[in-house]
């Protein structure tokens, strides 16, 4: 066993597939910067907002103004450097760096794609993705067509978590028998031509999208694997995630992940890609250099190895941490972000806050518009942690104005998944007597119904 | 083995994919018309609502030239009862804040109250004003007519000392009139775009950030929650403030027609609900239509009877308050906060449950999703 272990991290590869997945990587990253730029929405989100709501333990990270815009600057430099594969290792940390930089400084515009985005460039800090086909390997005159074998399958590991993990996920009552949300969210499509007013108002395609959701995601990992499914699975890649991306705005991400799922071909197949980029570059008249050619071997690969471990296990532990809450994951939320827990509910909510002054005996209610932007409003609404962080923020806010030994009560409501609106905060319970912290939140009302499942 | 398993789930994802096809239910099977939807909105309430507003506006101008060539008692009297029949339609327009009205602001520059009466005399006395302005707002519609008519003295004697004896006698009549000519001005620029702009309106049905019935749903909700349930309940009420403030109703000045305007108001949003024709008592398709649709059953009942019921337990608590809010407010508040709580579990009806049914976003919350 162990012996099997250590012929298979000192297995070589062809360096191609690693080339070809960074030059991939950086480019979808530089376009994604370049997207949300110019669609305003770093004034947006970042720079208009008065109040921004952090992750627990990084309230230390925040928008800086207009220097903002500087960090995107970063963030995208570094994507293009690592493109180019120029001073690699400083390129793909900063990367890494700027870009968690700006998921953590509001948590409002939590995506797991972005999540994803993180966790995948902290892998890529460890790999030797400038070994071939890079500035770098022009610049030190040497590059390496063999490395270990251990470093490409890290990438398939990861991104066949992110799938297995997501099909899990809709392993529940809510997705599976009721076909919950996308019995609400299909139908309202109905703008779009051919399917839209005849398949997408149809109760049995719901249930079809459903399972055929979460059969695709359990599966394409291994389809991807096996030589003999590969190209089948590839197909249903683009075919799914071109799908996902006509009937919802997401972004950038289904390119990234079709781009990602190129990893799983054989090394034929990204020479081929590098030899499109080599003509590209004859076109540019550049003279070839003649690069000497060795594999690459870590010099520090014992301490390299146990690291990785370390990051994936935690990538398999962390998206069962709710099993540690009493309450039901989707009401609460309660170990719900950063699990691949993606398109699982439509959760829609109501909020109004109402400031006590118990010795004065008034109160009155806040307007949340001027405080919150419509999108920070309608995230606060459903989540638990929000609304704690936006009530001490009041908290702050009022007592800043003069209004001292105020108490913050909460009136709110939130509908999942299609289910009549319930009470969702103990309208008793003083917000500004709790603290955030991992343990469970009891001023949750409980749910008033139960969804099965994983 | 392992290959083997592979192959099944594949095998196994087709066939699911294909063969529940066979287990539909038969529901949903046959579309929304939401161009019928659209139409009926257009055609039935709000192009109806804008001729009423538009021929009330102009019996306003009327009256007011008639008081402009003679302010006494009379014709005093008939200005201000053109003045409160314009208001009461005008409580059916206000939700519709969509097209040229969005364009010009129109609503802003109708009914923003309270009015500063610090503002309107500056202009009286400037005689120097764009009534367009966005610093205007205050000081120009429905709410600086009713200083003028109501608020400018303690007794119409004083009042119409104002128009007449004072020695700044012209400025206010100048101003009155340039007030309700504005007004008019601006409804027959909003009516008459609806000639043209219906046909565009009805046409826009996708659902889309621009989509006809985003926005439409979108400025409802917004003016229930704002427009009908803060500014005229909940302010004045005092649930935003440390204190009531009574000052805040509408039509301060005149005093005793504030129940009557938000009477006016829930019926409005309750015939624009269901689809009520604003003249005459035809219905068609309408939100609770498209709610009847959607199939969304909750609690046993249909959430567009949930809301229909939850708007009529508002009227109920509406009815038993005073005519006059500041005197409601003054005496007994508790009624007042009990008809805005009534008012807002129709606002978790409409914004969670039928924004979720309908599945239109709050506003244009424009980023990526998951």
């Amino acid at each position: 066993m162990l012996n099997k272990l250590t012929s298979y991290f000192n297995t070589e590869t062809s360096a191609a597939p690693l080339a070809v997945f960074r030059i991939g990587f950086g480019i979808m990253m530089l376009a994604s910067i370049i997207r949300f730029w110019s669609y305003g929405w770093i004034e947006k989100l970042y720079i208009e907002p008065k109040f921004h709501f952090s992750y627990y333990g990084f309230e230390w990270i925040k928008p800086v103004g207009n220097y903002t815009y500087f960090i995107f600057i970063i963030c995208g430099l570094s994507a293009l450097f690592v493109a180019l594969g120029f001073k690699y290792r400083l390129a793909i940390i900063t990367f890494f760096l700027s870009f968690t930089y700006i998921e953590l400084m509001d948590k409002t515009t939590y995506l797991n794609h972005y999540y994803f985005i993180s966790v995948l460039s902290l892998l890529l800090c460890f790999l030797p993705a400038n070994a071939y086909f890079s500035l770098d390997a022009i610049r030190r005159k040497k590059q390496y067509t063999q490395i270990p074998k251990w470093t490409i399958d890290s990438i398939k590991l990861l991104l066949g978590l992110v799938y297995v993990y997501a099909g899990l996920a809709k392993i529940n009552s809510d997705w599976l028998l009721k076909a919950m949300p996308l019995k609400i969210w299909l139908p309202s499509k109905y703008d779009l031509p051919f399917i839209g007013d005849s398949i997408l108002q149809q109760e049995w395609f719901h249930i079809a999208m459903s399972w055929s959701g979460m059969l695709y995601d359990l599966s394409i990992p291994f389809l991807l694997l096996y030589k003999r499914t590969r190209i089948f699975a590839f197909v249903l890649v683009v075919f799914f995630h071109i799908f996902t991306r006509v009937l919802f705005p997401i972004g950038m991400f289904p390119y990234v992940m079709i781009v990602g799922t190129l990893i799983f071909f054989d090394a034929k197949v990204h020479e081929r890609i590098l030899n499109i980029f080599r003509k590209l570059f004859q076109f540019f008249n550049l003279k070839a250099v003649k690069l000497k050619a060795s594999s690459y071997s870590f010099s520090n690969q014992k301490i390299i190895l146990p690291i990785l471990a370390l990051f994936f296990a935690i990538q398999l532990l962390l998206p069962f941490r709710y099993v540690l809450y009493p309450n039901e994951l989707f009401w609460t939320e309660e170990g719900y972000r950063f699990s691949w827990r993606v398109m699982l509910m439509e959760k829609a909510g109501y909020t109004e806050f109402k400031v006590v002054d118990a010795e004065a005996g008034h109160s009155f209610s806040v307007n949340n518009s001027g405080f919150l932007t419509t999108f920070q409003e309608k995230q606060m609404s459903t989540q638990p942690d929000f609304i704690l962080e936006y009530a001490q923020f009041l908290e702050h806010h009022f007592k800043s104005q003069g209004h001292q030994n105020i108490e913050i009560y909460v009136d709110s409501y939130v509908a999942l998944n299609g289910r009549s609106s319930q009470r969702y905060i103990d309208p008793k319970v003083d917000l500004l007597k709790q603290n955030e912290s991992f343990k469970p939140k009891n001023w949750i009302l409980p749910f008033k119904d139960e969804i099965k499942g994983l | 083995m392992f290959k083997k398993a592979l192959f099944l789930m594949a095998i196994i994802s087709v066939v699911a994919a294909c063969s529940s096809s066979d287990e539909g239910s038969g529901n949903n099977n046959d579309d929304f018309d939401r161009t019928a939807l659209l139409t009926n909105l257009s055609n039935n309430i709000i192009v109806p609502v804008y001729q009423d507003l538009n021929t009330k506006l102009a019996d306003l101008v009327t009256q007011k030239n008639v008081f402009i060539a003679e302010p006494n008692q009379v014709n005093l009297e008939a200005f201000r009862t053109s003045w409160y029949n314009a208001y009461k339609v005008w409580q059916s327009a206000e939700m519709i804040n969509i097209g040229r009205a969005a364009e010009i602001n129109y609503v802003f520059q109708m009914n923003i109250y309270p009015t500063n009466v610090s503002d309107i005399q500056n202009n009286i006395q400037s005689q120097n004003y764009d009534l367009a302005h966005v610093n205007n707002n205050d000081a120009v519609g429905f709410p600086a007519l009713d200083y003028m008519l109501y608020g400018l003295a303690e007794n119409d004697a004083d009042l119409l000392g104002f128009y007449t004896t004072n020695s700044e006698a012209p400025k206010y009549l100048a101003y009155t009139s340039d007030l309700t000519d504005q007004m008019n001005a601006l409804t027959q620029d909003v009516t008459s775009s609806w000639s043209s702009y219906a046909q565009t309106f009805i046409n826009n049905s996708n659902n889309t950030a621009t989509g006809s019935i985003n926005k439409l749903v979108n400025d409802f909700i917004y003016y229930y929650e704002k427009g009908l349930r803060a500014n005229k309940i909940g302010i004045p009420a005092g649930n935003f403030s440390a204190t009531p403030l009574p000052d805040r109703v509408e039509a301060h000045y005149r005093s005793d027609v504030s129940k009557a305007l938000t009477t006016e108001a829930v019926t409005a949003v309750k015939d624009f609900f269901n689809g009520n024709s604003y003249n005459g008592s035809a219905s068609g398709e309408s939100l609770a239509s498209y709610l009847d649709y959607l199939n969304t059953i909750k609690n046993g009942e249909d959430l567009s009877t949930l809301i229909n019921n939850q708007f009529d337990t508002a009227q109920s608590k509406i009815d038993i308050l005073d005519s006059n809010y500041i005197l409601q407010i003054n005496t007994d508040n508790t009624k007042m906060t009990e008809a805005y709580d009534a008012l807002q579990m129709a606002v978790v009806l409409l914004k969670v449950d039928m924004l979720q049914a309908l599945n239109i976003s709050v506003d244009y919350v424009d980023a990526d999703g998951d």
